[in-house]
């Protein structure tokens, strides 16, 4: 961490844990709960975000002096909605397949209140450079919780992981399934999302019990 | 900032002045990448309907690989040997038929207009496929594929594809544990075009029973399994009368 100063480095490590946008602030967690039934789906996804939430930081960071407050809101969508579009043409011209993958996403990225909350609370007051370590750190923090809920959906929902039979081959009865072990496919309904991203929660908090509030 | 940003008339121009930058610039982006969409969604199509006969790339039984983009356009031409558009009773062959919008000229022919129904013939090893395109509704969007018949009507091979399925359940319509199980199985029952339906009820998993017209569902994606159906079932009634020709043939 050399290369960046202490705030700086505070940036990105905050939202990894102790701040993090999903398990303690609560954002975002639409798309976490749709999207995370696969792992290489919530990498791809965890990705795009860290991709337009530091572009996008940046530009709303380097407009902060001239965008007139009244409709500050529409502009902050105006920027990520052109961000978003011009990823996912360039990737259908450059990279087809990669856009394939996306493409659900894509609408996806533009809602995720963690972009829009990012905006608002820290590129609107901050120079771009602070603004483009946050939006890596938050979205870094985003991409992290669904990499983890993605791993534990796709294993014990699918037993595989990024497309491969890891634990066996549940039709032929091979590996662990020759022991009887079964997928349970509840894992990969939504509300399986919601129970994983508790657990995260709960775990995090007793480790820490600064995150507790009092009331 | 020497600006009063909260005028009014600042807040308009400043609208007006982003809506022109962004309008330009998305506009700039579209156009200058358009040439290069088209073309990959042009290979897409080819790759697609060559996967339906089975020629692809596959060296495992896990995943879908197609003929490389830069090879498919040679291919296409080496084993797709005739591409026909069936207006009614006319049958004209057409070498951009892979090219026609099937959901609007599928949609023609169901209203009861006259509308173009592409079809594709290919080339095996000295056997003949007979490969219809699809078009059908999922649980989210549209979700269309290929299916490649013999002239038995035994199906070869299918490709699906999806726009917004749900990742992990719907969307695995496209993955080979599923599309593989299409093979072998026929359309017909007896002389009656039955179609394929994609059945819920764990009876087969092996799908090996392969005259039965059932496939093993997708699990947690129902609706996206009868939508595989009804577009598989109205893909078929919409060809029927040249499927019988061909049956008759034969």
């Amino acid at each position: 961490m050399a290369l960046l100063s202490k705030k700086d480095a505070n940036l990105i490590m905050d939202p990894l844990a102790d701040n993090n946008p999903i398990t303690v602030q609560v954002l975002g967690i639409c798309s976490a709960l749709a999207i995370t039934a696969e792992l290489k789906a919530s990498i791809v996804m965890a990705l795009s975000v860290v991709f337009v939430l530091a572009m996008g930081n940046v530009v709303i960071s380097l407009m902060r002096n001239i965008i007139p407050s009244k409709i500050r809101i529409i502009v902050q969508l105006v920027v990520v909605a052109a961000l978003v579009i011009i990823v996912d043409q360039v990737l259908k011209a450059f990279a087809y397949e990669l856009s394939k993958t996306l493409s659900v996403f894509v609408g996806l990225i533009i809602t995720n209140c963690i972009i829009m909350g990012r905006f608002e609370a820290f590129a609107l007051a901050n120079g771009p450079k602070r603004a483009f370590w946050d939006g890596i750190g938050n979205a870094a923090g985003y991409g992290l919780i669904l990499i983890i809920v993605g791993f534990f959906r796709e294993l014990l929902g699918s037993g595989t992981l990024m497309g491969f039979k890891v634990l066996g081959d549940p039709i032929t009865k091979t590996g662990l399934y020759a022991l009887g072990y079964e997928n349970n496919g509840f894992m990969l309904l939504a509300p399986m999302a919601l129970i994983v991203i508790g657990i995260i929660i709960w775990i995090q908090r007793s480790r820490n019990p600064a995150l507790i509030e009092e009331n | 900032m020497a600006i009063n940003t909260d005028k009014n008339l600042y807040t308009v121009v400043f609208a007006a002045i982003m809506v022109i930058v962004v309008g330009a610039t998305l506009a700039f982006v579209a156009s200058s990448l358009s040439g290069n969409i088209a073309e990959n969604q042009r290979f897409e199509k080819q790759q697609n309907i060559l996967y339906a006969m089975g020629i692809n790339d596959n060296d495992d039984e896990s995943n879908v690989n197609f003929i490389p983009t830069n090879q498919v356009a040679e291919q296409f031409k080496k084993y797709i040997t005739e591409q026909l558009v069936i207006e009614g009773d006319k049958i004209t062959p057409d070498s951009s038929a892979y090219l026609l919008n099937v959901k609007k000229q599928q949609d023609l022919v169901k209203e009861g207009k006259s509308g173009k129904l592409p079809l594709f013939i290919g080339e095996k090893d000295g056997k003949k496929y007979y490969i219809l395109p699809m078009y059908g509704k999922g649980l989210w969007d549209a979700i269309w594929g290929y299916i490649s018949l013999d002239d038995q009507m035994k199906v070869v091979g299918v490709y699906f594809d999806h726009k917004g399925e749900t990742a992990g359940l719907g969307a695995n319509l496209n993955q080979r544990y599923f599309m593989d199980d299409f093979a072998g199985e026929n359309i017909m029952k007896g002389s009656k075009f039955e179609g394929i339906t994609v059945f819920k009820g764990n009876n087969d998993p092996l799908n090996e029973r392969k005259d039965d017209n059932r496939v093993d569902a997708l699990a947690g994606a129902t609706i996206t399994s009868n939508g595989i159906t009804n577009m598989i079932h109205a893909t078929i009634r919409l060809y029927q009368p040249y499927l019988e020709t061909i049956k008759a043939k034969n």
